[in-house]
């Protein structure tokens, strides 16, 4: 089977990679790229694990064609702290409200926050809890995620 | 496989035609990346939709209509607040399906083709009376959405042939629509029973009406006799028994674990009642 060449963009930076037209965007990231920080929850749009933004929509990569980013934006968690290694709010929350356990839903969980506080600056509980949805974490029973996504809008709200 | 990005309908469908092994169009892929994970199905050929120039495009037609493009997602759908006011019943079925993530890529035609029984979106293209255009090395037709389904997983689409566009009728005045299902959960998962009801007012008095019903049949299908149970009345109590007792005799579901023939059948009745009452709300101008 013949590789194809795909240009697109990850998190600002200008990529190229070789892609099995049957391989995902998640295994081009995480296998060609390096970038490990999208998970396989179960590989069929169910989990959440592997949530990215592709040209700003929020999608999960184990359902996208590692080929279809062709041109594309891609925004993994990789990109959400700053350079310099400074946190993402979010990312603060989520230490200080201890809204993680074993991890592995949470990269998919912030990138999928970070799409709703872009659209919604003040969700209430219902609403950060639908968008979640689709987002399944097996430790936390998701309270303590919901509350630090609302801490951390009142505090981007507060610091815009 | 062999990855295909044509640049038009013309193109994909030649494609289409010309490939003699396991062939997939490629829209949202929320059915097909879960089915080639898998195993399930393995294309030889993925024809890629999403270059075609419009096919992200949400457009009035000159009679007041829609028309859709094949790649437009379910969240784009839900953020056209034109559309949504004129169809809220064929875009909240939409925007049932699966997650945000799935959301993001989901589409109204992959819906549609993927041909499951019990697809949210297409009970509401069938009571809308949607058409779509089919597009073939030979040329293009437009066909009443209902046609396409032929069976679990299967659609009448001849081989090389592929759908370029939904369109919606003018929703007109006094007009309003609503879809409902039942699952035990409140959001991702696949419907036990989907009904769309599509109707016109005439002072109080429906006027004409469409009833649809999903995962009741090996496809979704049109009733008839559920919307003639209303028309002419003011949806009365009288009325909405009638329509309860049309769409449960009209329902021919199969038992699995999502439930029984009996529950389906009952369950048929009761949605047809609850989503009627909003379409006439709606065409009332009472509810959103
Ligand atoms: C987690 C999850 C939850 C889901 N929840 C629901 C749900 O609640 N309700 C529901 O109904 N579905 C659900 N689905 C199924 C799926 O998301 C929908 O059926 C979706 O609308 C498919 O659209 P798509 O654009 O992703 O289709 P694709 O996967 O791109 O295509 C589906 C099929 O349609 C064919 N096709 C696509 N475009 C065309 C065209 N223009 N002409 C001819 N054939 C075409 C393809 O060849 C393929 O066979 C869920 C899926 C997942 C992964
Ligand atoms: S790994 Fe993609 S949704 Fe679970
Ligand atoms: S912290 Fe373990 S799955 Fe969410």
């Amino acid at each position: 089977m013949s590789k194809i060449h795909v240009t697109t963009t990850v998190n600002g930076d200008p990529v190229e990679f070789l892609a099995d037209p049957r391989e995902t965007l998640l295994d081009a990231l995480r296998d060609r790229l390096g970038l490990t920080g999208s998970k396989e929850g179960c590989g069929t749009g169910d989990c959440g694990a592997c949530s990215v933004l592709l040209d700003g929509r929020l999608v999960s990569s184990c359902l996208v064609l590692g080929v279809e980013a062709e041109g594309k934006r891609v925004d993994t968690i990789e990109g959400l702290a700053e350079a310099d290694g400074t946190l993402h709010p979010l990312q603060r929350k989520f230490l200080e409200h201890a809204a993680l356990q074993c991890g592995f839903c949470t990269p998919g969980i912030l990138v999928a926050s970070k799409a709703l506080l872009a659209k919604n600056p003040d969700p209430t509980e219902e609403e950060v809890r639908y968008w979640l949805a689709g987002n399944l974490c097996r430790c936390t029973g998701y309270d303590k995620i919901v509350r630090a996504v609302i801490d951390a809008a009142a505090e981007m709200r507060g610091a815009a | 496989m062999r990855y295909h990005t044509p640049q038009t309908f013309e193109d994909a469908a030649r494609i289409a035609a010309g490939a003699a092994g396991v062939t997939r169009f490629l829209a949202g892929g929320t059915d097909v990346l879960v089915q080639m994970r898998s195993g399930l199905v393995l294309p030889d050929d993925m024809i890629d939709l999403k270059h075609i120039p419009g096919v992200r495009d949400i457009a009035r037609t000159a009679d007041g209509g829609w028309r859709i493009g094949v790649a437009v997602s379910g969240a784009e759908l839900g953020e056209h607040a034109a559309l949504k006011a004129d169809w809220p019943g064929v875009v909240e079925a939409m925007e049932l399906i699966g997650s945000t993530q799935v959301q993001g890529r989901a589409t109204l035609t992959g819906n549609l083709c993927n041909g499951s029984p019990a697809a949210d979106s297409v009970p509401g293209l069938v009571a809308a009376g949607a058409m779509v255009t089919v597009t073939g090395p030979s040329g293009s037709r437009d066909v009443a959405v209902e046609t396409i389904p032929a069976g679990p997983g299967k659609t009448a689409l001849a081989p090389g042939e592929l759908i370029s566009a939904i369109t919606l009728p003018p929703r007109g005045a006094h007009g309003g629509d609503a879809y409902l299902r039942f699952i035990p959960r409140t959001e991702m998962d696949i419907a036990v029973v989907g009904c769309a009801v599509n109707l016109v007012l005439d002072g109080d008095q429906i006027a004409s009406a469409r009833v649809a019903l999903g995962a009741v049949a090996p496809t979704v299908i049109l009733v008839p006799e559920a919307a003639a149970a209303i028309t002419g009345t003011a949806l009365d109590a009288a009325a909405l028994e009638a329509l309860a007792g049309a769409a449960s005799a009209a329902a021919r579901p199969i038992s699995d674990k999502r439930g029984t023939a009996d529950f389906r059948t009952e369950v048929a009745g009761v949605l047809a009642r609850r989503v009627a009452e909003i379409a006439y709300a709606r065409a009332k101008g009472h509810a959103k």
